[in-house]
């Protein structure tokens, strides 16, 4: 089969952006596909299986990227990505919680 | 963000004893404490919660390199500190390996852009395989100092 290429755009909307530990899940889902793929920030291009290459764009809450994958299973991968992009709120509302052991702290911002 | 914002020249390891996880994190936090970044106090509560940061999925990210880290009340700007294991300590390492290269970062809970950007800084430096290898090798706290100050004056980053 041809190798098949599929991109997405996607926007960071989490109030902690990129970090550590979203990054880890974008590279552990992205090295689940037989495609290769990339994100692309700017002008700047990092191999989405590794996580401190994803850190090293430094996207925070607004950033614009494009998830581009090549390889038999392209359209999936993009797809299940930018599934898991849209899920970073969450994943920090779970880190929220998981940090701060005094509620009274640390409220959670408002979803939205 | 440069290394010189968070990394204090006094809070630099090259020689790091712990040999598991949590006493690791309980040495780095330490070297704060005796560099007046943290206070004593504070201590078993940042370790606790960077232990607890630590469950959720080791911050092991590979290469032999872990970012522990933390938000934590007790401080008001982003502190950390950089340490070497030349034996290697098991993080549970996203790749399996040992890690022998480690930055610890505690950030006031509010400031999460600040948080974000070091880890940036962090990872983009270590990107270039250089400045990682160098790292490892150093031996002295001078020597990972004026290793930090060369990359903050962007010789490593191609």
């Amino acid at each position: 089969m041809p190798a098949a290429k599929a991109s997405r755009n996607v926007v960071i909307a989490n109030t902690q952006g990129m970090h550590l530990r979203p990054a880890g899940a974008f590279a552990k889902l992205a090295s689940q596909f037989k495609s290769h793929v990339e994100l692309i920030c700017n002008l700047d291009r990092v191999d989405a299986s590794s996580p401190m290459m994803l850190m090293s764009l430094g996207a925070a809450q607004g950033t614009k990227l494009t998830i581009e994958a090549i390889g038999e299973d392209a359209a999936e991968a993009v797809d299940a990505l930018a599934e898991l992009v849209d899920s970073f709120t969450a994943m920090d509302a779970e880190l929220s919680l998981a940090e701060e052991p005094s509620p009274d702290e640390g409220a959670l911002p408002p979803a939205d | 963000m440069k290394f010189c914002d968070f990394i204090d020249a006094d809070a630099i390891s090259p020689e790091l004893a712990a040999v598991d996880k949590e006493s690791l994190i309980e040495e780095m936090v330490g070297v704060l404490v005796a560099s007046g970044s943290v206070k004593a106090d504070d201590k078993e509560s940042i370790v606790r919660a960077i232990m607890n940061r630590e469950e959720l999925g080791s911050t092991g990210i590979g290469r032999g390199l872990a970012v522990p880290h933390t938000k934590h009340p007790s401080v008001d700007r982003l502190v950390g500190t950089v340490g070497i294991s030349e034996e290697g300590v098991d993080f549970q390492s996203l790749d399996g390996e040992k890690v022998h290269l480690f930055f610890l970062l505690i950030s006031p809970p509010d400031r999460p852009g600040d948080h974000l950007r070091a880890l940036e800084s962090v990872s983009r430096q270590l990107r270039d395989g250089t400045f990682c290898r160098f790292l490892k090798q150093s031996k002295t706290a001078k020597a990972i100092h004026q290793l930090l100050e060369e990359a903050d004056n962007n010789q490593f980053v191609s």
